[in-house]
């Protein structure tokens, strides 16, 4: 069982909103000194999942991302965590894309990685809370795709997947190859044991340029973007709220049913 | 792909007839359409739907297309794209719109790249300026907002965010022109083996209920979950939770309210042991009115709470439970 696991790094989504900053001319996020990148939640979700089903049934686990420099940190994270390998796109041409050029520079990754059973991604990013690219990169590898999951299972060469809907879930038989884009219910990531932090220590990380993926310049990043964006802002909001006391929290709490009374919402 | 424009929105049945999602999305094709002088249609795929299909051509728009088949009965990504992607090809709309839903929220993405074009999912607000649509959407879990706009690539899609939109009323004096499709489904390659159902079984639905309470971790652990329970049953309100509570499995995934959970829009929202996060408020931000209780006063839910108490739940809850009691006798 040979597993893809594709991986963001993102601005940390626990920023206090009194912290959170964009910088609107440039159109980013500033990030508050001192709080670092992480790795997106649901793709260490998805990877945590991934080591499970290696552990069940062997394999090997690759993690895959598009990226910054910086993006090693998180990558190197993944192989503390149980990758076993990791790739970092990293070439300036792929820089300010939009999910579909994204899904694009991934997709012929994984192609380039080749011999796959099954790709896992996240449901979204945090960042961008797009859920595009994983159902992209799953249409243009052609593969059965399938979001959001929260239940994976290999039994007898099928791959079962619980799915999200909207009162409960639906359970899948899903043909391998595919392509998986997983919630958080799935599996709660494990900490890096000690034995992973030394082997991320060593690990290579082989870095991918456009031109290694096949991919021209226009075809991607900022040149390659269907969808542009115009502004990028915080909307600010004052508050308003009524605090409700007494001379006891009890005595707080009838005073709010009468308030709540009184202003007809009961 | 030929152009002959208009706005097109990919209506949802429902159990008996037409989603919620259908009437605010034909809202808000109906106004961009105006917009930009186009005809509107609408698209419904099921099976044995045509009660549906009416409800349908009376919110406004001038066509309806239906595909109505088997195969279509219960929603497959596979399916739904094989009727969808070449219906758009051949209809060649400016804008196509479709609701962030369980599944259209799978379908869309893979939709836009099979046509090659662009989406802005989860929108909040829709409007035309220089002829193209420009799309609002929250990022960074609704810290942000970012406003796009697909300058080339057709059509432009989007989808919008539930409960968000006013829904079009149904008009007795209007009726839409309605043309059944041709269905040629591909091969499904997944295949559905059980559905599992979650939600309550008892009280109002979550989605739509008029009043919803929500606990979160501050609650401390599954066993104060019937403090949330009592006071919701004592207002006939729906159960909600955050992802939180619902990661730690306290309650199904079904309970949790939030941009990755059920978007809401109640008259009245309590919440018990929910510090706010931005996560969480994007999915209860159009609540009329919302009552925060925590422990923490700087907590980021007062920001957004008309009423508040700042104070130990377990104090306040019964207190607040037993005195609505009285109120109502
Ligand atoms: C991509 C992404 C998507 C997400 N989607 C969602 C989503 O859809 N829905 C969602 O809810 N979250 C979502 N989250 C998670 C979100 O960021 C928060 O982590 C989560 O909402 C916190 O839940 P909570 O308020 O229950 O817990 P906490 O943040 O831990 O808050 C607990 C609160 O309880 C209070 N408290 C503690 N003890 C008491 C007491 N005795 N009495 C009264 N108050 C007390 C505390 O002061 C605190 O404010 C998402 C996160 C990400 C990154
Ligand atoms: N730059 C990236 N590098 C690696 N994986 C990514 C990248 N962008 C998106 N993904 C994957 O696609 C999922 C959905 O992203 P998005 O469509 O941006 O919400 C994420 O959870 C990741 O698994």
């Amino acid at each position: 069982m040979n597993i893809i696991v594709t991986i963001k790094q993102v601005p940390d989504p626990d920023i206090p909103p009194n912290h959170f900053k964009v910088d609107e001319a440039a159109k980013r996020v500033i990030a508050p000194p001192g709080v670092a990148p992480v790795m997106n939640g649901y793709d260490a979700n998805a990877l945590e999942a991934a080591l499970r089903l290696k552990e069940e049934h062997g394999g090997k686990v690759t993690a895959l991302s598009l990226g910054t420099a910086e993006a090693r940190d998180t990558l190197k994270r993944s192989i503390a965590m149980g990758a076993d390998e990791a790739v970092l796109l990293d070439d300036p041409a792929l820089l300010d894309g939009d999910s579909y050029t994204t899904a694009l520079a991934l997709a012929k990754a994984i192609g380039k990685i080749g011999a796959y059973d099954l790709v896992l991604c996240g449901r979204q990013a945090s960042d961008t809370d797009a859920g595009q690219v994983a159902l992209g990169i799953g249409e243009l590898l052609g593969l059965p795709t399938v979001s959001p999951a929260i239940g994976l299972e290999l039994a007898n060469g099928s791959l079962k997947v619980n799915r999200m809907i909207e009162d409960g879930y639906q359970v899948l038989e899903v043909p391998l190859p595919a392509l998986v884009a997983v919630s958080s219910e799935i599996a709660e990531p494990r900490y890096p044991p000690l034995r992973g932090i030394m082997a991320a220590g060593r690990a290579q990380i082989p870095v991918w340029s456009a031109a290694d993926l096949g991919l021209g310049a226009s075809d991607v990043g900022a040149a390659g973007r269907k969808v542009a964006v115009r502004r990028l802002y915080v909307e600010t909001r004052e508050t308003r709220c009524e605090l409700i006391e007494g001379d006891s929290p009890a005595e707080a709490g009838a005073a709010l049913a009468q308030r709540l009374r009184d202003a007809k919402l009961i | 792909m030929p152009r002959s424009g208009g706005v097109m929105v990919v209506a949802e049945a429902a159990e008996g007839g037409l989603a919620p999602i259908s009437a605010e999305l034909a809202a808000v094709g109906r106004t961009l359409a105006d917009e930009l002088s186009q005809p509107l249609s609408a698209v419904l795929l099921g099976s044995g739907a045509a009660a549906a299909v009416e409800e349908l051509a009376r919110l406004g728009p001038d066509r309806v297309l239906v595909a109505d088949d088997l195969g279509l009965a219960d929603y497959q990504a596979d399916a739904y794209l094989a009727v969808l992607a070449p219906l758009v090809r051949e209809e060649g709309p400016e804008i196509l719109l479709l609701g962030q839903t369980p599944s259209m929220r799978e379908l869309a993405p893979r939709l836009a790249f099979r046509l090659g074009t662009g989406l802005t999912t989860d929108c909040t607000a829709l409007r035309i300026e220089d002829g193209v649509m420009v799309m609002t959407k929250p990022v960074f879990g609704g810290s942000a907002l970012s406003e796009l706009s697909i300058p080339e690539a057709r059509p432009q899609i989007a989808t919008v965010r539930a409960r968000v939109f006013q829904p079009a009323p149904p008009r007795q004096d209007r009726q839409a022109e309605v043309r059944h499709l041709e269905v040629k489904l591909d091969a499904v390659r997944t295949r559905v083996l059980e559905t599992v159902r979650e939600a309550a079984s008892s009280g109002p639905r979550l989605k739509d209920a008029k009043v919803v309470v929500s606990g979160g971790r501050g609650l401390g652990g599954p066993e104060n979950w019937n403090y949330v329970e009592q006071l919701a049953e004592t207002l006939g309100a729906a159960v909600g939770a955050t992802r939180a509570v619902t990661d730690a499995g306290w309650v199904p995934s079904a309970f949790q309210v939030g941009l990755t959970g059920v978007t809401i829009s109640p008259d009245l929202y309590i919440t018990v042991g929910v510090s706010g996060a931005v996560q969480h408020i994007a999915g209860c931000s159009g609540a009329r009115n919302i009552v925060a209780i925590n422990k923490d006063p700087d907590a980021n839910i007062f920001k957004h709470a008309r009423f508040g108490v700042v104070a130990d739940y377990k104090q306040v809850v019964p207190a607040l439970t037993q005195r609505i009691k009285e109120l109502r006798g």
